[in-house]
């Protein structure tokens, strides 16, 4: 019996807690916003080869999860929210998800060239670059801005996608990046608002902790009103029509609506009702996103029976 | 002493390890193979240089 005490690890990984590295969540929003660039696409893709590119996409971002835990696991330990990750909660070494986003990063881009084509590939690897060095390993602790930026990672799944199906980069893709582009930093500096101890403990300089509150409380605000020529802007190109423009303009008011009352409110009332206005607006915002790609793709499946598009 | 100790709840969770990776492997091969399957049938020419001659290549190349 002694042979196996010796090798005994009490925190030992399980399958789950690799998998735990790709960051599941935030892998069903890039699939779902890759899928929908893919399907919105004028160009008709195999079903194998589509499962395939988004399966591959899906990896790439796993990946990227893998080495921003790699890198941020001091202050992941820190923050109630991220503590309970693989590599601070001594379940996976840092290196072991150091050597697990490396080969997924590797494999998900040459497969993505060899399934569908090397600009969608090309794309893929500049957004894990994007996320896991220009965001994780310098922005993030050094910019307030970090969020701004750092959300382009974010946003290029569906313009990845897009190039799955046409090879090529067009003004609809663009638009469909600046739209995640442009909500990324309203989203999160409103989740920054009530989770106020996390960021300053860990010491990220998120703008509420560098440039107060009331100045995050102003850019949600300018950025939310930055967002809505964007969103419904899109509805004028080949991937919108009439059902798009309706949800982008009633999600656009109200998301506008929201940002106003967090802008209107100071702390002493935000602390009275538990920051109750900045969670029903980060909670919307999250339908925001979801509800605008929806759209996208309603109009995209009701084309071929004549309903869609303009 | 018995003939076998008990399983150790380590053997479980390196079980449990072992078979994801095994799954995985193999549905990855299942992709590839359906991917190779597609993009063969879908008619693209696959020949290359094999060194012997194909008169009907050097005819492709000289259009």
């Amino acid at each position: 019996m002694s042979d196996i005490r010796a090798f005994e690890q009490p925190g030992e990984a399980g399958f789950g807690d690799y998998v735990q590295l790709l960051k599941p969540r935030v892998m069903s929003l890039v699939v779902f916003t890759a899928l929908v660039g893919l399907l919105v696409a004028p160009v008709a893709v195999h079903p194998v080869i589509a499962f395939a590119s988004i399966l591959f996409v899906a990896l790439g971002a796993g990946a990227s999860g893998a080495l921003n835990m790699w890198w941020d696991a001091d202050i992941d330990a820190v923050m109630r929210r991220t503590k309970g990750r693989p590599v601070p909660a001594g379940k996976v070494e840092a290196g072991e998800a150091l050597a697990v986003g490396l080969a997924l990063s590797g494999l998900s881009v040459v497969m993505l060239g060899l399934a569908a084509n090397w600009l969608a590939a090309g794309l893929l690897a500049f957004t894990i670059f994007f996320y896991a060095v220009v965001y994780s390993m310098w922005l993030k602790r050094s910019t307030p801005q970090n969020i701004v930026i750092g959300g382009a990672a974010g946003a290029f799944p569906p313009m990845v996608g897009w190039a799955c199906a046409t090879g090529s980069v067009s003004i609809e893709s663009l638009l469909m990046f600046a739209l995640i582009f442009m909500w990324t930093p309203p989203h999160f500096w409103a989740l920054a608002l009530f989770m106020k101890d996390d960021y300053s403990k860990a010491g990220v300089p998120m703008l509420t902790v560098t440039h107060g509150r009331k100045a995050t409380r102003n850019h949600i605000l300018v950025y939310t009103l930055l967002l809505a020529p964007v969103a419904v802007g899109a509805a004028f190109t080949s991937i919108g029509g009439p059902i798009y423009l309706t949800a982008a303009v009633l999600l656009n008011a109200w998301f506008i609506l929201g940002a106003w009352r967090i802008w209107r409110r100071d702390e002493a009332v935000a602390e009275a009702d538990s920051y109750a206005v900045e969670k029903s607006v980060f909670r919307f915002s999250l339908y925001y996103l979801f509800l605008h790609f929806g759209a996208f793709l309603a109009e995209a499946a009701l084309r071929p029976y004549g309903l869609g598009g303009w | 002493m018995a003939a076998f100790p008990p399983e150790h709840e380590l053997h479980k969770r390196r079980l449990g390890r072992n078979v994801g990776v095994g799954v995985t492997l193999g549905l990855f091969i299942v992709l590839v193979f359906a991917l190779t399957v597609v993009k063969v049938t879908r008619g693209d020419p696959m020949q290359a240089f094999d060194h012997s001659v194909r008169p009907e290549m050097a005819t492709e190349e000289g259009q």
